[in-house]
């Protein structure tokens, strides 16, 4: 599981750090989104789901690991 | 042109909003939650008879709120207003919370740093201070008095001045000026001399910064040197109202439901560690801000079924979805059990609520030190005879006596 944060759309509401707070975090200057640990480990992989869901503006998205063994 | 709204006007009588609540003052009005259960969507009838949209459904306030087709903008047609005195009050000198982006995350982002959870968590200490010391002085040789004048109004008054720099002296001038903005009654005059009263208030202080800036809000604002004075005015008038109004509100009534949930009471009092769960579900379950977010469609969205044209406006009722069964089982009960993050008693998109963090720590530290400190404490007055604020934007009680 990739975690991609977009902090153009970061409203910074803090959500993922509330919900996740060994992968995000949010940076001094504006509290804007910060990325701390871009391929969590599993026994983050709830949490960061939760985070995904709770982010107000969507700037939190996943990418899944095994997105590239699609069948073809 | 027909569109669903207009010919929903047509057909039978379309429910009023707001509606009453019913014999539970913590439940939101039993029309919204009937409504809810036809259907997420609903055509309702606003005080001066037009008619706009009700998104009553949890997906579905989610869904309108997080998309930027839905215009916070009280400038725009079509937007929806709850009485003749909001839509007066509508003014070019505007706060962020009536802006789209990128106007209103260019504000917004001034402010984002302050309020981020690392630098709120720096506050604990001093919260804690201040609410131990209005409790010292409540208790002091007494054994009742009126929570929400002597704790649940004084702390989050006391701590907004403290981070903007505005002198708490001035709280009573504020807080009645406050009061009478978020009144849904109040009369178009009544309103336009409190928020003219409040912008000049403003202006005022935010002089007195630029000569002598405190490294409070207001002055790193100004120090920014991208504002306007009417800018900075706007926005620390936002944060004044909404920094107190909200948390007071929640701070009494939560008591007051704990108060009526005893077994959820005393649980709270014995595991003091389940508190931040029992703050977000008492935000679920209580949803002060309670008469709906306004929001106009810039083009036709559909939404629960429903096409909703450019120009209709929509209330998203947050109370009503809080209280969606599919989402959140056994809604109608305070449980602090219940998993209640997914709440939307902050909103939802960009304008979710900018204070979360410092309400929450509030929160936590009231409930906290009120339990903790007042053992035995119970209503003081015959809970038929409490006062809610009903008409006010933000929900609560008046007053709420209470004895240890």
């Amino acid at each position: 599981m990739q975690v991609h944060a977009d902090r153009e759309r970061c409203c910074g509401a803090g959500m993922c750090a509330l919900t996740a707070p060994e992968v995000f975090d949010q940076r001094d200057e504006d509290g804007l989104v910060v990325v701390l640990r871009s391929t969590p480990p599993a026994e983050f992989e709830a949490d960061v789901r939760e985070a995904v869901s709770l982010c107000p503006s969507g700037a939190i998205s996943l990418t899944e690991e095994d997105a590239a063994a699609l069948p073809g | 042109m027909t569109t669903d709204l207009t010919s929903a006007v047509r057909q039978a009588d379309l429910l009023a909003v707001p509606a009453a609540r019913g014999t539970c003052p913590f439940d939101p009005p039993p029309a919204y939650e009937q409504a809810r259960r036809r259907a997420p969507v609903v055509p309702v009838r606003l005080f001066d008879g037009t008619a706009t949209w009700m998104i009553a459904g949890y997906h579905e306030v989610r869904q309108v709120l997080g998309d930027p087709r839905f215009s916070a903008d009280d400038r725009a047609p079509g937007f929806p207003f709850l009485s003749a005195g909001r839509r007066e009050l509508v003014t070019e000198r505007r706060a962020f919370i009536r802006m789209d982006d990128p106007e209103h995350a260019r504000l917004r982002r001034m402010l984002t740093g302050e309020f981020m959870l690392k630098r709120i968590e720096e506050l604990r200490p001093r919260v804690q201070e201040l609410a131990d010391e209005l409790l010292d002085r409540m208790i002091a040789g007494r054994r009742e008095a009126d929570l929400v004048a002597e704790f649940a109004l004084p702390l989050p008054s006391l701590v907004i001045c403290m981070m903007l720099g505005v002198p708490y002296e001035d709280h009573e001038y504020f807080q009645a000026c406050s009061r009478t903005l978020l009144d849904n009654s109040a009369k178009p005059e009544q309103l336009a001399a409190a928020r003219d009263g409040l912008v000049e208030y403003m202006h005022r202080l935010a002089e007195g910064k630029r000569r002598e800036p405190d490294g409070g809000i207001v002055s790193r604002l100004i120090e920014r040197g991208e504002l306007s004075p009417d800018e900075v005015a706007s926005m620390c008038l936002l944060l004044l109202i909404a920094g107190h109004e909200t948390t007071a509100n929640m701070t009494a009534l939560s008591v007051l439901a704990l108060l009526r949930n005893p077994r959820q009471l005393a649980r709270l009092r014995m595991e003091p560690e389940v508190t931040r769960d029992a703050v977000e579900e008492l935000l679920r379950y209580l949803s002060i801000v309670h008469t709906g977010l306004p929001r106009v469609a810039t083009e036709d969205v559909t939404v629960g079924g429903r096409l909703i044209r450019a120009g209709e406006g929509v209330l998203c009722m947050l109370s009503t979805a809080n209280r969606d069964e599919a989402v959140f089982p056994g809604a109608d009960e305070l449980d602090l059990d219940h998993p209640a993050r997914r709440h939307v008693a902050f909103g939802f998109g960009v304008h979710q609520c900018l204070g979360q963090p410092l309400a929450r720590l509030e929160l936590q530290i009231a409930l906290d030190r009120i339990l903790q400190r007042l053992p035995g404490l119970r209503l003081n007055a015959d809970f038929d005879g409490l006062r809610f604020r009903h008409d006010l934007v933000v929900y609560g009680v008046y007053e709420l006596p209470v004895a240890w």
